[in-house]
């Protein structure tokens, strides 16, 4: 059940995250990218919101744990809620993301239980296209001008202290398999894994980074003025 | 909104004041897609990008988000050469020329589609 809800926060989250491109993107065909990313994200959430709704037995639907939950009960990563900043940040993000989720689903979709199977079933074809799509840009950044290669390398360095996370709490991944994907990826673009071992955790046990906070404050602010509302 | 941006000396995060856009627009690309049932490809439509791998990804992102292909294109707009609709005219030929048309025989059964 908490693994559930760990798993629809980090989608949920990262979603309202990318919905943020919308219009600013720097090319049109990135603006839709990202927008469709952020649709499958919202897409898996709404699966597991549902399925842990069914197997807690409250009636709660997917609006009351999206909407309706502060802060301390939402369980997502520390990773996806740390700000966009500029593409290539968001870019580095999603790399760190997406190669966490393509081994989660992998793991999942041999779940005895059928219905997780089978979200993790759809979710991991839409995390191969994700990862894709990231490391294409993680590797056009890196090797690109002068500047994007700054950028990027930023990116790595200030996003590195939040995947520790991924390996460790409810909903973990093995560390092996990721570390080869995100290496081979940086291999071609040129950039630096950080020597800091510095790592930062708590978003699974629901103590966030100062960012969330306003992040849930803009999401939920309707459901929470008009309680119950319909379109 | 309320999300930072990294600055780094002598940038601004201000979007409007940003560094200049890169010397080289991006290429356009037409699309085509098959269907999942289809014969032959269709144009669809159109989009810029810097190499193929990235046309291709944002082909199935712009063109293809309702699952329509089974088969999908890019070509370098630059690489499509095309008749100009003026000219058309002198090079198709014009439906008057009946003998060149084998409509007065009987293809046989056997034979199948021709």
């Amino acid at each position: 059940m908490e693994a559930l809800l760990a798993h629809g926060d980090d989608n949920l989250v990262l979603a309202q995250r990318l919905g943020a491109w919308i219009s600013n993107a720097p090319e049109l065909e990135e603006d839709i990218a990202l927008g469709n990313i952020a649709l499958d994200h919202l897409g898996v959430a709404r699966a597991l919101y549902t399925l842990a709704g069914e197997i807690e037995g409250k009636s709660r639907t997917e609006d009351d744990y999206a909407m309706r939950r502060a802060e301390r009960e939402f369980l997502n990563l520390l990773l996806v809620e740390q700000p966009n900043g500029d593409f290539a940040r968001t870019m580095v993000r999603a790399l760190f993301f997406d190669a966490y989720q393509v081994e989660l689903w992998a793991m999942l979709a041999g779940s005895d239980e059928e219905a997780m199977a089978g979200i993790a079933g759809r979710a991991a074809k839409e995390a191969a296209y994700h990862l894709r799509h990231s490391s294409a840009w993680v590797i056009r950044l890196g090797d690109g001008t002068e500047e994007s290669h700054r950028r990027a390398q930023t990116a790595v360095d200030d996003l590195w202290r939040f995947t520790g996370e991924l390996f460790e709490g409810p909903g973990h991944v093995g560390r092996e398999r990721w570390q080869a994907t995100i290496q081979d990826v940086l291999d071609e673009s040129g950039l630096r894994l950080p020597d800091d071992p510095y790592q930062r955790s708590g978003g699974r046990r629901g103590l966030h980074s100062e960012h969330l906070g306003p992040l849930l404050a803009e999401m939920q602010w309707m459901q929470r003025s008009y309680p119950g509302l319909q379109w | 909104m309320t999300y930072e941006v990294p600055v780094a000396p002598g940038e601004s995060a201000n979007i409007d004041e940003g560094t200049e856009l890169s010397a080289e627009p991006w290429p356009m690309w037409e699309v085509f897609v098959r269907a999942q049932r289809g014969l032959s490809h269709v144009h669809i439509g159109s989009l810029h990008a810097a190499d193929a791998e990235s046309a291709l990804q944002n082909a199935r992102d712009v063109y293809t988000r309702r699952g329509e292909g089974a088969s999908l294109w890019v070509v370098r707009s630059s690489e499509i050469h095309a008749f100009d609709p003026e000219d058309i005219s002198e090079y198709v030929e014009a439906n008057e020329k009946v003998y060149r048309l084998a409509t007065t025989y009987d293809i046989p059964d056997e034979v199948g589609q021709m």
